[in-house]
This record gives structure tokens, C-alpha cells and sequence, in this order.
């Protein structure tokens, strides 16, 4: 690894160090709620939430039970689902469409109105091509902000149903998404909207610009209102990109310096929810540990893409071609890669964009050597909780944590509970729902469509390298994570549809047991402490939770990354 | 404890060696041949449905078999030999899974068919309301009828002593051949159907319906037949079964994977896979753990009503214990002579031991020993002395000599006013020191000596202090360091409550306890979301014990006690409790320790049978052959024998239990993990190479 790499790493985590400790004060007093709390900034977001509420007719004393919760979430979810579904649709007769661009197929429409519900943000197509800048602004990029609040909403509801005690309620939907948008998301973007903007982002309403290249031919240059959808893309874990190379694309990602901040950006929340945990519970060391565990599974996965990008690839050596590091050339495996970034900022942001369910890439990895494949295709299958997706990544390693507690229980002879709550067999119930969904939504797709003549067709590469296509494609949908190992032609009918179940699987067969888990737990009064309860804060839990969560997932997907990514390392 | 509920057994174990009673050995032949048979038949896919993973076995095991007979004239001699031993060593597993639950259970019913014997009928004889006695079958006997049962005769039913008092022998249910005392009123008046009468004529009033009585619920217990799952059982079957979807998954979605590579997969390869990964370790010893656990408890003499009861027993946070008999000896015996100024030790103790020759409790004789032992004291030599025994109205005891000195000795009060009544005084001293025996937790007597013609002249104090049985304190140290906090329950004053908790290391105490407090100590305590357990024997403890998350009712107790709590001692023996807590933690250890060694195994079984069923296709994959087994055919069978015998190598483990320190919670997860969790990682890779080695060396190819 050069130098620059090196300080571009350290510095990225310097950067979160120094910003998620506060910024986990700042999301715990966002959401408590209690009577005559106040939070930062309420002089600014209580009268505008106090009008949205006026507006929607949102009673926000009036809180819900589990059930109601969830319904309001499924029926926003809903509604988001057929307005994006239908500005896709109606585009051509809609204003603000430069391009002139066409209706998007049904299949395709409903895959992306999945998608962007979902806070997946996959896209099967180009989306300076495809979509109008009215679909894109008001559809999609209103998606990226209110599908990433549903989320952090969720699991705000999550955590007062573990740290209350004999209640019903876990609180107020629309009131926590409000919250999270007008408080977290809407600031943060607006900042950021600007410093990208500074770096060289474009933010424009023109459609294309017809540039003559000094070799005379011409080339037609997309424009957009790129630097407001791009902050909310990071900020937001959705990743879905105004362009089709994502940020790879010079007007989304500039720089090195761009590079940094939007790496940034797509760390610091999802960490962040993990101290904000800790003091919501009344118990910072909870918080602690978990984002200890976070670190150490993002750590080890971005690590070793950015060792096995660094390393290039021994075939090409064996050929005589040049990998090392030197002044003109970024060394390493550099296929898939641009020039401004290299192994070690691509490897660091694949870490990100795959533990966080992000899906934005600043390279192809489809391209990276199969263990750098490897490490982002089985980031993925942890669940998505490395830090995960805003909210919802912090919802996964809870599930997770409540397994871990349930076998460390069961080891010290107690029956097991998390936080003085017990942990029985509704809990455990919903636990195993909630960990098998994923599984069922990405191995059944990916095995259908290698059976599948049709599905196979869009297989790029044959062999090995093949199968981690579509294993990618399926995993980042039923993780909603949405990023595209490319190679793979997802656009068919087969692809934009399962891959539409998918992801609704993976949102909503998690959302619902963890709400339900919540709700089971919020009615529970709280087991007192003493020596005989296991605690949870310590590093012995730290790595029981981390040893659930990779035992889990690599028993589930050793035989088909076996056949994948594995295959092709071996053979190299 | 097989043999020595044998009612006709005349061996039963010596008083003495009463809680010491010797269990069936593990392996006993009988049970061992019983089980196997049972294995047998529990293969009724009926039965087997109970419990999923194992099911999917049984139903991978047919497969298997039909796959194997179906080729065995299309396929080569060696994977014939394949097939078909996979096929059995799969029925092994179903099999072994299926004689670790019949080994627990053939234990219990070596038990229940002891009992049974017991239960034979007997012809009551019921005194009706006008005073006549008509015979009725013990079966037809209805709750409130009036038994009368003379010596020699069976009790006909449960019930309580109404009317007399006899000697019983309760050796059918309790293993103990030393008769008891029962008696009408009281809190010994309950007597349990299938005992007999030794001595004497009572009249039961019978208080349970026949087949609802407590030797049917006990025999039903050991039998397992009335079993039903405990609530962690169920979450845990849960995970399981979850567990056991998601390998079916992954084995199922393999299929297309693999032939996507060009390496389509026999199914019989696939279901040994399947079985490998999915959790029959635990899955095939669960329910042996849960019989074996009561089965512990009935070891102990414990019944439990319900398993719910055993696995609470684990979770318990509060222990209430009774001083007098459980903390303590609870009889007071005298620890120490406490002269007033003037007086040597050696003329107090003979004074003392003088006046407690008349006095026969427990606390008089200790008086006397501890006089002639530690000061060397002889009794009197002389023959005229009169006794004087202890009086509700004096209150004191003592001796009138022939000379016509008087010596008595008795409480404080009660020797003061005698001496005042001599016209004696009381000396300044001596109030502060009974009051600072009383301090200590002890009773203070007062020795008084009169010689004809002298002043009466208080000697002096007699120091009597209740003892606290050996090893309590270890034993309370220990419930702290798991987490559960003692509260002794005491009628003494606040005083001498607190001079003994802190005696006995309790962590804290309720002094004058009435039925009520301890009801409202435990309503306390439960509110704040905490576990009680108690024991109890007196119809005023029944609504504790009813109360209480886990009540252990003693079989000496009444009727309504047994009712009300959920365990009943047959012992007798207070101390249980913490034994049952144990228990209760070393059933939950064990199913958690399985498990963690369950998955864990699955590492290796990964690293065996992934490269066998891919190498030939795709050679690179022989790189994951770590351990080097010989070939796809024999990696694949070692794995399947592993996962087989590890489930009869473990049935030991699984019927004694995981060993239980008592630790705090860390402590002993931080040893289990190492043991089960990375011993899990580990034995398979050893014991699958080992299997290996040995079938190559028998022919595999």
C-alpha cells in the first residue's frame, strides 16, 4: 500500500472517530421523546415538525402499539411504492424531463420502485438515461431521504421496546421518521449538498450538453441536479447514483477529497446509531460494545479488500505485467478502477458500501480479484450489520445480539435475557424468522436463476466467476444493499421482478419480527441485575455476538461461495 | 435410587445413609436392553415427528436406503458399499438419537414400576357420618371421605390424619425405612396413599382423587409420560428447527450451484451432507437431557411437579431459607458460662449443670455435657436430691439438695423475680451481660444458688447459642457468586436474627416473621422482577409456597402445603434448595453447552465434504481437504460416522449433566465456550481424520 493510501485510511478514521461520538449524543436526544425533552436545535425543527404535523394531522402525543407501528410503516411504504411505480410510468407526460426520456417497462418500474422503497437503490438501468430529472428528484431522491427515516425509525421503536419496561407502546412512527428527516437526514444533506458542490459535484437542470472532443467526435455530457441526490446517497445508506457508473462517475465523485467526505458520510450515521444506542438504554457501555463488533467485522472485511486489491493479481504478474506501486501507476490490481482512486480507496469504500447495505461503488467489483469479490460478496451476507444501513444495520447485529444471549444464557444456566429482559420462545421465534428471511430471499433467487436457461443468459462470465454474479446480484437486493457487481444483465423480466421480491423480502421479513421482537419486549419488566446475569458489555459477549454472526452466515453460504469466489481463488 | 424404591427391596439404605443414596449405574444392563428395544420402536415416523431434526434424519435415512437399492444393480461394487453404509450409519444416528431419550426414560420407568406396585388396590374402610364402616376399592374412594387405617394396613389414599396418631412407613415413596410420626393437627398430619401404618389407629380424610394422587403424579413423573416441554426447551426446538431450515437450504440450493459447475450431485451425497449440518447432536439428545434432569432431582428425592419448576429453579435470584433446621441446628446448646463478679467459671458450672440434670430438652442436655466436658464437672454424688423440673409457672428448673441448698437455673425474667422473692439482689452486672448476649444472637439463662440460711446469689450466665450447621457459609458465598441472594426467614427478635445471618454469611434476614411477612417479602421481591424459591411444610406456608416461583414443600409437611408448592422434598430436608437450584442451572448448561458444540462441529464437517463432493470436477477445491482424508468416499462417511457416534459418545454427558461450579455468569460462560465452543471447532476435525484413517484401513475406498 503507498503512503497516501495509508494516510487516506488512517485519516477516514480519525474523521469518524473524532465525529461519531457526538454525533451519537446528537441521534439519542433526537429520539427521546419523554415528556419536556429537549434536543439540539429544537428552536429551528420544532415549529417545522410542528407544521408537518399540522399538515398530516399526526397526533405526536399519541404513541402505537407494535402492530399499529408496523401498519403505518406498510402503508407508507405502500403509497411510496405506487408513487415511484408511477412516475416511472407517466414520466413522458411529466414536466422536467430534458432527455425526453420514455416510460420505464412495468417489471422494471417495479423494480425500481422496490427498490428505492426498500432503501435498496439498486438499479438495474442507467439512470441519466432511463429516468426524467422530475422522477429522479421527486420520486427517487425523496425515496432516499424517507426510506432511510422509516428505517432509523424502526429501530428507534426497536430500542424503546428493549429499554422500557411494562409498557404497550414503542412509540410514534410518523413522529420518528419526521424526526430522523428533519433533524438528521435534511441538515446533514444540505451541508454536505454544499461541500460536494465546492469539490465539483455538478448541480444543474440541464439535460445534455454536446461537448466536441479535440478528435472531433462528439460526445454528449448528462447534467442534473446530481450534488443534492448524491449527498443524500451516502448520508442516506441508499447509494442508488445519479449516473450509471455511480460514483465512480467523475460528476458524483471528483477527487480524493470527495472520495474521503462521501466515504465519510456513509460510515459516520450507521456507526453512530450504535453509541446512540448505548445511551438511549441508559447504558453506554452497551453501545460500546456493539460498535467494538461493528468495527471489527468492517475492519477485517475492508481489509482484506484493500490488501487483496493492493496485491493485484498473480496471473498478470506471471505475464510480465508491472502491479508494484510507483509514481506513475497506483499498483495493485487496477482493472475496473479509476486512476483518481486506487486499490486501497477502492477496497476501503467496497468495505463501506457493502457492510453499510450502501451499494454506491467508486469501482467495479466485478472486476477485483475473487478474494476482494469475496470479502465484499460475504460483507453482504453477514446481514448487513457491519455497520449496516442506517437503522436497520443496528437492527440486524440486535437480532444478532439476542442470539448471541440466548446461547450464552443457556451456557450459564439462567434463562437468557438482554438487558434484563428474557429472551423466550416468542422472542426466539421471531429471532429465527428474522435470520432465516435473508437466506430464503438470496439463495432460493440465485439458485433458480442458474437452473433457469433464460436467467442464465444474462450471465456475463461463464464458470465460477459466473455464479458470484448472480450469488452478488441476489445478495445485495435481499440485503437491500444495492450494489452491482456488474457483468451480470439484471434488466430482464426475471431479474427486475425476484429481484423486486427479494428485496421486499429482506426489508420487510426483518422489519416485521424485529418490530415484533419490540413489541414482545417492551411488555416485559426488567430481571434485576446481579452476578448470576450474564453481562453484556463485555469483550467475552463482544465476541460471542461476533462469532454468531459469522458462524450464521458462513455456515448458510460456505457451499455456494465455495463454488464461487472460492473456486475462482483457488485457482489463481 | 431404582433399587431402593423397591417397596419389597428389604435393602433399603440405612438412616444414615440417607441422602446418599446409590443411583442405577448409568449404563445399567437392563435399562441398556430395554432402551434398545425402545430405540427400535421409536422410529414410528408418529413419534419422530416430535421432534424435527431427528425426523429429517429418519426421512434422509429412507431416501438413502431406497437410493441404494434402487442402483445397487447399476452402480460398481465400491459405491454400493458407499450407499449403503451411509444409509446405515444413518439410521445409526436415528437410532442412537432415539436410545439416548429411551435410556432417560428406561430409567424413570424402572422407577414407576416400582411405584406401581405400590399402587395396587386396597379395600378402604370408610366410616360414614352416622359412625359405620362400609369397605369400599381404594379406586372409588372421593375426596373428604374418613378412612380408618389400623397397623399393618395400607393408607388407601392421600389425605390428612384427622382423628389418632400412628407410626408409618413411608419407605415406598421416600426410600427412608425408618418409620415416621403422623399425627392429627398440626403440620404432620399429612399422610401420602401406599404407605402403611406400623402402629396404631387413624382416620384419614382423604384429600386427593384416586389417579390424581401423589404417588400417581409421581409415578407419571419418572415416566416421563406426563413430560411436556419446558419454556427454554421450546425456544430452543425453535432455533433448532430454524437452524435446520436454513441447512436445508443450503443443501437443497447446492444442487443448482453445483450442477451450474458441472458437478451434479448424487442425492445420496447431498443427504449426508444435510444430516452432517444440521444440529443431531442436540437435536438427538434434547429430550434425553430434560428426562435426565428430573431424573436427577428424583435421585435427590426431589419430586417436581413440573419441569417449569426445575428450569424457574435455575433462574431463581431470591432464596428464602427457614433458620431453625436449615441455617442452623435449631436447638440451642450452651457455648459459653458468663460469671458475675465474684464467681469462678468452675462454681457457675456446677451450679448449671446441677440445676439442667432435671431439664431433658436438648438445650438442658448440652448445658450438662458442656459443663462435665469443658470444666470436668461431675454430677452430684448426692442420692436424696430432688429435682425440679422446668414449669410453665416457674419457668426455671433445677435441684433441691439433701443439705437444702437450691440451685436453679432459667430465663432472666423469671430468675430475677425469684430472687427477688428470696429477698436477694441482683447484681449490677448482670444485666449488661445478658444483654449483650442477647446481642450475639444467643439466650441467655440465669443461674441462681441458694445455701439455707444465705442470701440467694445469682452465679451468673449460661451463654446458649443456636449453631449454624457446618459449610453454610461456603455454601452461601457460593449462591452469591451465582448471582442469588439468601434471605433467612426467622421468628427470633431482630437481634439475634442479625447476630446470626451474620453468623451465617446470609446475605439478609426477616426477623418475627409471621406467614403474612413472608408472603409480602416474596410479593416484594417479585415485583422487582425477581425469581423466589422457599421451602415449607405448614398449611400457613402454603400460600407462600403457592406464591413463590419455586416452592419446595416438605414431605413431612401438611397436605396443603404439598399442594401449593411445585417440588416436594422427599427428605425432608431444607437444605435442598440449594442443591435443586443447582440442578435447575446444570439442565439449562448442558442443552446450551450441545448446542454451541452441535454447530460448532459443523466447521469441520464443512472442511470434509465440500472438497469430497466438488474435487473431482473442480480439483482446486481439494485445497479445502485440509485434513487430508483419504478420498471424496471416505470423507464423506467419516463425516456421517462422526455425526453419528458423537451422539452415543456424548448420552453420558447428556444423562449426568454438564459439571456445574457455581461461578458468576462469565466466568462459567468463559470455560463453556472454550470447552464446547472450540472444543466443538476442534474434536471433529480430529475425530472425523481418525474415522477415516480407520475405515480406509477396513476396506473404503
Amino acid at each position: 500500500m503507498s503512503g497516501s493510501s495509508l494516510f487516506f485510511i488512517l485519516a477516514l478514521c480519525a474523521a469518524l472517530a473524532i465525529t461519531v461520538p457526538p454525533l451519537g449524543a446528537y441521534l439519542a436526544q433526537v429520539y427521546d421523546t419523554t415528556e419536556g425533552a429537549k434536543a439540539p436545535g429544537d428552536r429551528v425543527f420544532r415549529p417545522i415538525e410542528r407544521l408537518i404535523y399540522r399538515l398530516t394531522r399526526v397526533d405526536e402525543k399519541r404513541e402505537q402499539r407494535w402492530s399499529t407501528y408496523t401498519i403505518s410503516l406498510l402503508a407508507f411504504s405502500l403509497m411510496s411504492l405506487l408513487a415511484v411505480y408511477l412516475f416511472q410510468r407517466f414520466q413522458t407526460h411529466l414536466p422536467f424531463n430534458p432527455t425526453s426520456a420514455t416510460a420505464v417497462n412495468p417489471a422494471g418500474a417495479f423494480n425500481v420502485a422496490v427498490s428505492f422503497m426498500t432503501n435498496t437503490n439498486w438499479q438495474w438501468y442507467s439512470g441519466e438515461v432511463a429516468m426524467s430529472h422530475l422522477t429522479q428528484m421527486v420520486g427517487l431522491t425523496v425515496q432516499n431521504f424517507v426510506s432511510a427515516g422509516a428505517g432509523m425509525a424502526v429501530l428507534v421503536a426497536l430500542i424503546r421496546g428493549i429499554s422500557r419496561r411494562g409498557q404497550r407502546t414503542l412509540g410514534n412512527f410518523w413522529v420518528d421518521m419526521t424526526r430522523s428527516i428533519v433533524r438528521v437526514l435534511i441538515p446533514l444533506s444540505l451541508i454536505f449538498a454544499v461541500v460536494l458542490i465546492s469539490r465539483g459535484v455538478i448541480q444543474n437542470f440541464h439535460g445534455a450538453t454536446t461537448a466536441h472532443t479535440i478528435e472531433g467526435a462528439t460526445q454528449s455530457i448528462p447534467g442534473g441536479p446530481v450534488a443534492s441526490q448524491e449527498a443524500i446517497k451516502q448520508i442516506g445508506s441508499n447509494g442508488g447514483g445519479f449516473f450509471n457508473a455511480n460514483s465512480a462517475h467523475p460528476f458524483e465523485n471528483p477527487d480524493g477529497w470527495s472520495n474521503f467526505i462521501e466515504l465519510w458520510a456513509i460510515l459516520a450515521i450507521p456507526f453512530g446509531f450504535a453509541l446512540a444506542y448505548g445511551r438511549m438504554v441508559g447504558d453506554r457501555r452497551q453501545g460500546k460494545l456493539l460498535i467494538t463488533v461493528m468495527i471489527v467485522m468492517w475492519a477485517a472485511f475492508s481489509g482484506v479488500a484493500v490488501l487483496a486489491e493492493g496485491n493485484g493479481n498473480p496471473r498478470l504478474a506471471t505475464v510480465g505485467v508491472d502491479q508494484s506501486i510507483s509514481t506513475t501507476q497506483a499498483g495493485g490490481n487496477m482493472e475496473g478502477k479509476d486512476v483518481r482512486f486506487g486499490p486501497a480507496e477502492c477496497g476501503t469504500w467496497a468495505g463501506a458500501t457493502t457492510g453499510t447495505s450502501n451499494g454506491s461503488v467508486n469501482c467495479m467489483h466485478d472486476s477485483f480479484t475473487p478474494l476482494g469479490g469475496l470479502s465484499t460478496l460475504s460483507h453482504m451476507m453477514l446481514g448487513e450489520v457491519s455497520p449496516g444501513g442506517l437503522g436497520v444495520g443496528l437492527m440486524g447485529l440486535l437480532i444478532h445480539a439476542l442470539l448471541a444471549v440466548f446461547i450464552a444464557g443457556l451456557m450459564v444456566g439462567r434463562t437468557p435475557e438482554y438487558l434484563g429482559k428474557k429472551v423466550q420462545a416468542a422472542e426466539m421465534k421471531l429471532v429465527t424468522i428474522y435470520i432465516l428471511m435473508m437466506p430464503i430471499a438470496l439463495l432460493v433467487f440465485a439458485a433458480a436463476s442458474v437452473m433457469l436457461k433464460s436467467a442464465q443468459a444474462s450471465i456475463l462470465n461463464p464458470g465460477a466467476h459466473g455464479l458470484s454474479e448472480v450469488l452478488y446480484a441476489y445478495a445485495s437486493a435481499a440485503n437491500n444493499n444495492g450494489s452491482a457487481f456488474a457483468g451480470l444483465n439484471a434488466g430482464t423480466q426475471w431479474y427486475t421482478i425476484t429481484q423486486g421480491i427479494a428485496m421486499l423480502i429482506g426489508r420487510f421479513g426483518l422489519i416485521i419480527p424485529a418490530l415484533a421482537i419490540g413489541g414482545s419486549f417492551v411488555r416485559k419488566q426488567r430481571v434485576p441485575e446481579t452476578s448470576g446475569t450474564f453481562p453484556t458489555h463485555t469483550a467475552l459477549y463482544g465476541v460471542l455476538v461476533l462469532g454468531v454472526v459469522v458462524i450464521v452466515a458462513g455456515l448458510t453460504f460456505f457451499p455456494a461461495l465455495a463454488l464461487g469466489p472460492i473456486v475462482e481463488h483457488l485457482s489463481l | 435410587m431404582t433399587a431402593t424404591l423397591t417397596p419389597e427391596s428389604e435393602e433399603h439404605s440405612s438412616a444414615a445413609g440417607k441422602n446418599t443414596k446409590k443411583s442405577a449405574s448409568l449404563f445399567d444392563p437392563s435399562i441398556v436392553k430395554g432402551a434398545t428395544w425402545d430405540a427400535l420402536k421409536k422410529l414410528d415416523p408418529r413419534t419422530m415427528v416430535r421432534n424435527p431434526v431427528m425426523f429429517v434424519v429418519e426421512i434422509g435415512s429412507v431416501l438413502t436406503t431406497v437410493l441404494f437399492f434402487q442402483h445397487l444393480h447399476d452402480s460398481s461394487g465400491d459405491v454400493n458399499k458407499f450407499s449403503g453404509l451411509v444409509a446405515a450409519w444413518l439410521w445409526f444416528t436415528v437410532l442412537f438419537a432415539n436410545f439416548a431419550e429411551a435410556m432417560a426414560e428406561g430409567r424413570g420407568k424402572a422407577q414407576a414400576a416400582a411405584l406401581r406396585k405400590t399402587r395396587a388396590d386396597t379395600t378402604a374402610r370408610v366410616r360414614q357420618p352416622d359412625g359405620t364402616i362400609i369397605e369400599k376399592s381404594s379406586a372409588l374412594l372421593a375426596v373428604g371421605d374418613l378412612c380408618v387405617v389400623t397397623a399393618g394396613e395400607v393408607i388407601p389414599g392421600d389425605g390428612d390424619i384427622v382423628e389418632g396418631i400412628a407410626t408409618v412407613d413411608e419407605s415406598a415413596i421416600t426410600g427412608e425405612s425408618a418409620p415416621v410420626i403422623r399425627e392429627s393437627g398440626g403440620d404432620r398430619s399429612a399422610v401420602t396413599g401406599g404407605t402403611r401404618v406400623l402402629s396404631d389407629e387413624v382416620v384419614v380424610s382423604i384429600s386427593a382423587k384416586p389417579g390424581e394422587s401423589f404417588l400417581d403424579r409421581m409415578i407419571a413423573l419418572v415416566e416421563g409420560s406426563s413430560r411436556q416441554k419446558t419454556p427454554n426447551e421450546i425456544a430452543l426446538s425453535i432455533l433448532l428447527a430454524g437452524l435446520t431450515i436454513i441447512f436445508l437450504l443450503a443443501v437443497v440450493t447446492l444442487q443448482p450451484f453445483a450442477a451450474y459447475s458441472s458437478a451434479h450431485q448424487p442425492i445420496i451425497v447431498l443427504v449426508a451432507l444435510l444430516v452432517c449440518l444440521i444440529p443431531t447432536t442436540i437435536g438427538g439428545l434434547l429430550s434425553a437431557i430434560g428426562i435426565a434432569g428430573m431424573d436427577r432431582l428424583v435421585q435427590r428425592n426431589v419430586l417436581a411437579m413440573s419441569g417449569r419448576a426445575v428450569e424457574a429453579a435455575g433462574d431463581v435470584s431470591t432464596l428464602l431459607l427457614d433458620k431453625t433446621g436449615t441455617i442452623t441446628y435449631g436447638s440451642r446448646q450452651a457455648a459459653e458460662f458468663l460469671p458475675v463478679h465474684g464467681v469462678t467459671e468452675a462454681e457457675l458450672a456446677e451450679a448449671a449443670l446441677a440445676s439442667s440434670l432435671a431439664d431433658e430438652t436438648p438445650e438442658g442436655r448440652s448445658i450438662v455435657v458442656f459443663a462435665m466436658d469443658r470444666y470436668g464437672v461431675a454430677k452430684t454424688t448426692d442420692r436424696d436430691a430432688v429435682m425440679v423440673p422446668f414449669t410453665a409457672q416457674t419457668r426455671m428448673s433445677g435441684m433441691d439438695f439433701s443439705n437444702g441448698r437450691q440451685v436453679r437455673k432459667g430465663a432472666t425474667d423469671s430468675v430475677k423475680r425469684y430472687c427477688a422473692e428470696l429477698g436477694g439482689e441482683v447484681p449490677l452486672e448482670l444485666t449488661p451481660i445478658t444483654d449483650s448476649v442477647s446481642r450475639d444472637g444467643a439466650t441467655p439463662l440465669v443461674v441462681i444458688d441458694q445455701t439455707p440460711g444465705n442470701k440467694p446469689r445469682i452465679l451468673g450466665v449460661i451463654r446458649l447459642k443456636d449453631t449454624v450447621k457446618p459449610g453454610m457459609t461456603e455454601r452461601f458465598d457460593q449462591l452469591r457468586a451465582m448471582g442469588i441472594r439468601t434471605i433467612m426467614i426467622t421468628g427470633d427478635n431482630p437481634l439475634t436474627a442479625a447476630a446470626i445471618a451474620k453468623e451465617a454469611g446470609v446475605d439478609d434476614f426477616l426477623a418475627e416473621a409471621t406467614p403474612e411477612d413472608k408472603m409480602a417479602l416474596i410479593k416484594r421481591e417479585q415485583e422487582g422482577g425477581k425469581l423466589v424459591a422457599m421451602t415449607g411444610d405448614g398449611t400457613n406456608d402454603a400460600p407462600a409456597l403457592a406464591q413463590a416461583d419455586v416452592g419446595v414443600a416438605m414431605n413431612t409437611g401438611t397436605q396443603a402445603a404439598k399442594e401449593a408448592g411445585n417440588m416436594v422434598d422427599l427428605d425432608s430436608n431444607p437444605t435442598k434448595l440449594i442443591e435443586i437450584v443447582e440442578i435447575g442451572k446444570q439442565l439449562l448448561i448442558t442443552r446450551g453447552a450441545l448446542t454451541t458444540f452441535s454447530i460448532a462441529n459443523d466447521v469441520a464437517k464443512y472442511f470434509a465434504i465440500i472438497p469430497a463432493m466438488f474435487s473431482g470436477v473442480i480439483p482446486v477445491l481439494n485445497d479445502l481437504n485440509i485434513m487430508h482424508l483419504h478420498s471424496p468416499r471416505s470423507a464423506i462417511l467419516a463425516a456421517v460416522i462422526f455425526n453419528a457416534l458423537i451422539i452415543i459418545a456424548l448420552v453420558p454427558l447428556a444423562l449426568r449433566g454438564v459439571k456445574f461450579v457455581a461461578e458468576a455468569a462469565g466466568a462459567v460462560l468463559r470455560r463453556n465456550l472454550l470447552i464446547y465452543g472450540l472444543g466443538g471447532i476442534i474434536a471433529p476435525f480430529i475425530g472425523i481424520k481418525v474415522i477415516d484413517l480407520i475405515i480406509v484401513a477396513l476396506g473404503v475406498k
